[in-house]
């Protein structure tokens, strides 16, 4: 019995990226614009799209719910009058902690994709394999809280480098908290020069028009000029002068 | 964490390349960014590789420094914390020249001992 060589060459996550590419192509073709919204658990993924998606000036906004089990999200946000599919990764290896591009393309026959413009997908909460795995998305965001500890961007730099934007959430908590903004901000910096960042508090609502902005440029539908109020997102970023919105 | 991720995929394509021969030896290059634990994944690898045709498989692991360059100043540097600014001009456009790759490069299969894919 010999042994033989096979070269290979591949990316292991190919097979991924392939699906990622097919469901790409159905959300081109109708034009829907897809987020990955990624965090830890509890950062507040789901308060922060209660916060907006009630209110986006008439982009037709839908939301893929991954979750490991149960639909207690998916409940929260249908209150809201917005179309949502709930995807459970239990079936998985114990439960995927992940969603994958597969997992993605099983729920596309459940989406209405064409009376959509946007489509959120709410990730599992898990700051390390969500990052490795591309969906189809045309965006990434991640929400970091202000209770996880300013170093994260250094632990997590995986995370922290896939996404374009940074929602620094539970702004409201900072009085009560030994948390140094300036050093989370400025380790998420480090790790990702170009990422955008956006302080804001679902609880209280601060900030919370910068990222309602940032979601209705990401559908292509800016506000109009005059309906552009300063934001308060923009309160620790312009003293910071580190944060900016994406234009 | 995400190790037990990675080595499914390592198997699948591994598998795929196989064609339905017993693998026995696996050639992966990491690079360093990809933060991967090598014993965790080896781990993995051996427990997600049972019943497949790459059960019992060795996982030879070939890691990769990490190395940016600034596309402004054209300068390159290799870094051990995540730290992806240029340290000459500041700059933030920084590119990665080597350390997120996560390549099979290469399975050793044997020719006589015809299994059924996995």
């Amino acid at each position: 019995m010999h042994r033989t060589r096979v070269r290979v060459v591949e990316e292991a996550l190919d097979a991924n990226n392939t699906i990622a590419a097919a469901n790409r192509a159905d959300f081109d073709r109708h034009e829907v614009t897809v987020i990955n919204l990624m965090s830890a658990p509890g950062a507040g993924k789901t308060s922060l799209l209660e916060r907006v998606l009630g209110d986006l000036d008439g982009v037709r906004v839908g939301v893929l719910e991954g979750d490991v089990q149960g639909s207690l999200d998916s409940e929260r946000l249908a209150r809201l009058h917005v179309p949502v599919v709930q995807l459970n990764t239990a079936k998985g290896f114990g439960g995927e902690c992940h969603l994958d591009a597969n997992m993605v393309r099983t729920a596309i026959p459940s989406l209405a994709l064409a009376q959509l413009d946007l489509l959120i997908v709410e990730n599992v909460g898990n700051l390390v394999c969500p990052a490795e795995f591309r969906i189809g998305e045309d965006r990434r965001v991640m929400v970091c809280s202000v209770t996880e500890g300013e170093d994260k961007p250094l632990k997590y730099p995986l995370m922290f480098r896939a996404c374009e934007l940074v929602l620094v959430n539970k702004i409201d908590l900072l009085p009560y908290l030994e948390f140094d903004l300036d050093k989370l901000l400025y380790h998420i910096d480090q790790v990702n020069p170009q990422a955008c960042k956006l302080a804001v508090s679902a609880r209280t609502g601060e900030g919370i028009e910068g990222w309602r902005e940032w979601l209705l440029r990401a559908a292509g539908q800016p506000p109009a000029p005059g309906e552009r109020p300063t934001q308060a997102a923009g309160r620790y970023a312009e003293r910071q002068g580190r944060a900016r919105v994406q234009a | 964490m995400h190790e037990l991720s990675l080595a499914t995929a390592i198997v699948n394509t591994a598998v795929r390349h196989a064609g339905g021969r017993r693998v026995r030896l696996v050639c992966l290059r990491v690079g360093a960014l990809r933060q991967v634990v090598p014993d965790s994944l080896a781990f993995y690898f051996d427990l997600i590789a049972r019943g497949t045709p790459c059960e019992g498989a060795r996982l030879e692991q070939e890691l990769v420094g990490a190395r940016l360059r600034c596309r402004p100043c054209a300068r390159a540097w290799e870094i051990e914390l995540p730290a992806f600014r240029c340290p000459f001009c500041g700059g933030g456009q920084v590119e990665v020249a080597a350390g997120d790759e996560f390549l099979v490069e290469s399975i050793e299969v044997e020719e006589d001992a015809c299994i059924a894919p996995g």
